[in-house]
């Protein structure tokens, strides 16, 4: 039994951790907050591509590092503890998951170097409007290579060059790869919930474009490729809630009520400590994620269900009881607080919301006690 | 990262499933009387091998082996159908508690007959008064008239497997007059004493699976005494520390047996019970929680394996399970609609199981730390918060406030 990260992979997360306590205090993701027309902060994306980090999991002869998922998880959960104002999850879980999944020898040549440089920032484009996209739902169409639809939300799409975006060609789902830049392609900025991480709306006029994968297998390689990045998200929310936790213990410490720590208290003892059970749950869930993730198990579409499940309910509880726990004080603009609230529904959202995944879990799960193999 | 056992332990593993394919006993027995002349047996032979206490050490007549040994047999062993285990309390708490503060002669006396199960052990610690407030025990121990020898009274309860011991461990009061944790004295007993009494408690899922020990005039040498007078509270933190180290897993309904229940049960409108949007969700949940559990067992074996002492994983699992069983069975009860309401004979067997849980669940969320008492350990033994305020620490024990 050895379900734990190696030493080698707590190195690196002890690196990134330092790197981003230097480099990405949240400072930055409130100046892009309070910063209207900036949606990422360019000089940390920078800087964050040069640690190589876009290519963790991209292989060498792609110009990544090579190393594998497991690195990319630890790297993940740093980034998400910094709540780091960068199109990191569009390019590396999203965009170069999809070339890595369905690309083919051209495209992953093309693009992959690119992503693992920080040259080319990516984005996924499925959405359409409020609520849960159905296939019967999607109003995007291919014609003799042109596409034509509108796509919102698009996290990052404003600053994206590259946009994996599902549409039907000849009545068939598929994804499609669109080049931003391209004068046939018209973005909005669109406000966000979290403004530190920045959205817009695509709307495509004959945009040319290239498909990935095989026509009519759009949405199975859409779960594939959000099984895998849910793992990875997973490890994201899994670092904001700890800092979460980490930020109403300390405060819990600091603040005095009635001649004593708030801390003292069973009821600030008990919500912690229901924060940190909540956590681990998070944790270990990602956990058997990552397995999944790094071995290509036919597990992973319920490992990754239930990790986004386990993490997506541990920081949104974490990240109001930090609030709660801080009072006042707490509902502030100031104080960081409300950036992981924030964040804690971008992450949750972002690759569909975790009402979703029960359903796909619990789906599964039926299908598998109707094989007679649980 | 991987769930393989390492080659040492693989082979361990593999020689362990040898052994239990050749000697687990064909007869378990029906009665009480021969389902524990079976455990005795089967004690016996695990530990002729150096399976009765794995990491017990080699003076003890132990193997000295390691912790994730120790899992990997518990592991396999769960594989058959094995003989009850009544030494668990005895050779998981009592005896290394034993082992740890006994003189030699007692050690000599008892750790063998332990081991091979000849004996068997309990621990009187909760009291009708001291339940998560293990140090505000009453049973007194006071001095025979000029002799050494001392005199135990009082009352313990809900202690496990004390009808079938032939020692226990006792928690008492030697001195009311100072405070409440300086007080304390830790003794053994012998639990066939005539004036020991044993009787079972009638729990709310009517099972008894624990009972009430009367102690009246019970004498015991002074030899009897494990650690210093007055020492017995930090004795008593040694017997908790070792519980601690079993890696315990609760029992009762679950998800699967939900899954297979909702498929069967008639929903709203007709349907089966498994549409329900708002069953699937409540499904998914307890299905991460009994999935996190496994991975939190399986996070601290890794620790365990690397020599690290494991954390507060017991805590945590404990926290999530007995609630998840207690709200598991309460939806499973409630998806029958009103006959929800019906036991016995008209019941299914598979239905009975969430009657069964719901009626089990309150006591998990007591027995072996509270859920609030866990959460304080969390809180202030991980998170590091301050301990709660006491008002009766320094306080004669004889003077601090009692109600009921």
């Amino acid at each position: 039994m050895n379900f734990d990260f190696s030493d080698d992979q707590k190195f690196l997360k002890a690196e990134a951790r330092k790197f981003l306590d230097g480099n990405a205090p949240a400072s930055k993701a409130r100046a892009i907050l309070n910063d209207k027309d900036k949606s990422f902060d360019e000089n940390l994306w920078r800087a964050v591509a040069a640690q190589g980090w876009l290519g963790a999991a991209i292989p060498e002869r792609f110009g990544g590092l090579g190393l594998g998922y497991l690195e990319l998880c630890v790297i993940a959960e740093e980034l998400g503890r910094a709540i780091v104002p960068i199109p990191f999850a569009s390019t590396a879980y999203f965009l170069a998951e999809l070339i890595g999944l369905a690309g083919d020898e051209d495209q992953k040549s093309h693009i992959l170097p690119k992503i693992a440089k920080g040259e080319m920032i990516g984005s996924i484009a499925v959405a359409e409007g409020p609520g849960v996209l159905s296939p019967d739902g999607v109003q995007t169409f291919v014609v003799d290579g042109k596409l034509n639809g509108v796509k919102i939300p698009v996290t990052d799409g404003m600053i994206a060059h590259t946009a994996a975006v599902l549409a039907y060609e000849n009545g068939q789902p598929a994804l499609f790869l669109v080049d931003l830049q391209h004068g046939s392609v018209d973005r909005e900025n669109l406000d966000t919930l979290d403004p530190s991480r920045g959205a817009a709306v695509l709307k495509f006029n004959d945009s040319p474009v290239t498909r990935i994968g095989k026509l009519g297998e759009g949405w199975k390689l859409i779960e594939s490729l959000f099984d895998r990045a849910a793992v990875l998200l997973a490890f994201e929310q899994c670092g904001g809630s700890d800092r979460c936790l980490e930020m109403a213990r300390s405060y819990a410490l600091e603040r005095y009520a009635f001649g004593r720590p708030i801390g003292s208290y069973q009821a600030i003892k008990h919500k912690l400590a229901d924060m940190y059970v909540k956590n681990e749950v998070a944790r270990s869930s990602a956990y058997y994620g990552a397995w999944a993730l790094n071995t290509d198990a036919p597990e992973l579409p319920i490992a990754a269900s239930a990790a986004r499940i386990a993490a997506s309910d541990a920081f949104w509880f974490a990240s109001k009881e930090n609030i709660q726990t801080h009072g006042g004080i707490g509902f502030t603009w100031e104080m960081d607080c409300h950036l992981y609230y924030r964040r804690s529904h971008q992450l949750s959202l972002v690759a569909g919301a975790p009402r979703l995944w029960k359903e796909r879990l619990v789906s599964q799960l039926e299908k598998r006690a109707s094989d007679g193999s649980i | 990262m991987d769930f393989n056992d390492s080659p040492e332990d693989a082979e361990y593993r593999r020689n362990v499933r040898a052994w239990l394919d050749q000697n687990v006993p064909k007869k378990i027995g029906s009665t009480e009387h021969e389902k524990l002349a079976a455990a005795k047996d089967w004690q016996a032979k695990k530990a002729a091998v150096g399976y009765g206490c794995i990491t017990w050490p080699k003076e003890w007549g132990g193997p000295g082996g390691t912790a994730i040994q120790n899992v990997i047999f518990t592991e396999e062993e769960s594989n058959y159908q094995v003989p009850p285990n009544p030494f668990r309390i005895g050779l998981g708490m009592c005896l290394p508690t034993v082992m740890a503060v006994g003189d030699e002669d007692t050690k000599k006396r008892f750790v063998g007959p332990a081991m091979r199960g000849e004996e068997i052990w309990c621990q009187l610690f909760s009291e009708p008064s001291a339940g998560s407030d293990l140090g505000a025990s009453r049973t007194r121990a006071v001095r025979a008239d000029g002799k050494s020898d001392w005199i135990i009274n009082g009352q313990k309860v809900w202690t496990t497997l004390a009808q079938y011991s032939d020692y226990g461990i006792v928690i008492c009061r030697t001195d009311p007059n100072v405070p409440k944790h300086k007080g304390l004295t830790m003794f053994w007993v012998d639990m066939k004493d005539p004036g020991v009494k044993v009787t079972p408690i009638r729990q709310m899922s009517g099972g008894a699976e624990f009972n009430e020990v009367f102690l009246a005039d019970v004498r015991v040498k002074d030899s009897q005494r494990l650690g210093a007078v007055g020492g017995g509270w930090k004795v008593s933190l040694i017997t908790l520390m070792t519980e601690r180290l079993a890696v315990g897993k609760l029992s009762g309904a679950n998800w699967a047996q939900f899954l297979d229940a909702a498929r069967r049960t008639p929903g709203i409108g007709g349907t089966p019970a498994l549409k329900d949007q708002s069953l699937r969700e409540k499904l998914a949940d307890w299905y991460v929680q009994d999935e996190a559990i496994k991975h939190t067992r399986n996070r601290a074996m890794t620790a365990i394996s690397k020599g690290q002492i494991p954390g507060p994983e017991n805590s945590i699992s404990k926290i999530i399970a007995a609630t998840k069983l207690q709200e598991l069975s309460h939806a499973a009860v409630e998806m029958l609609d009103q006959y929800g309401i019906v036991s016995g004979p008209y019941l299914s067997e598979s239905a009975g199981q969430f009657h069964a849980t719901l009626l089990t669940a309150p006591g998990l969320r007591i027995a072996g730390g509270t859920d609030e008492i866990l959460r304080n350990i969390l809180a202030e033994r991980v998170l590091g918060l301050p301990g709660e305020i006491r008002v009766d620490k320094d306080v004669a024990f004889r003077d601090v406030p009692t109600g009921r």
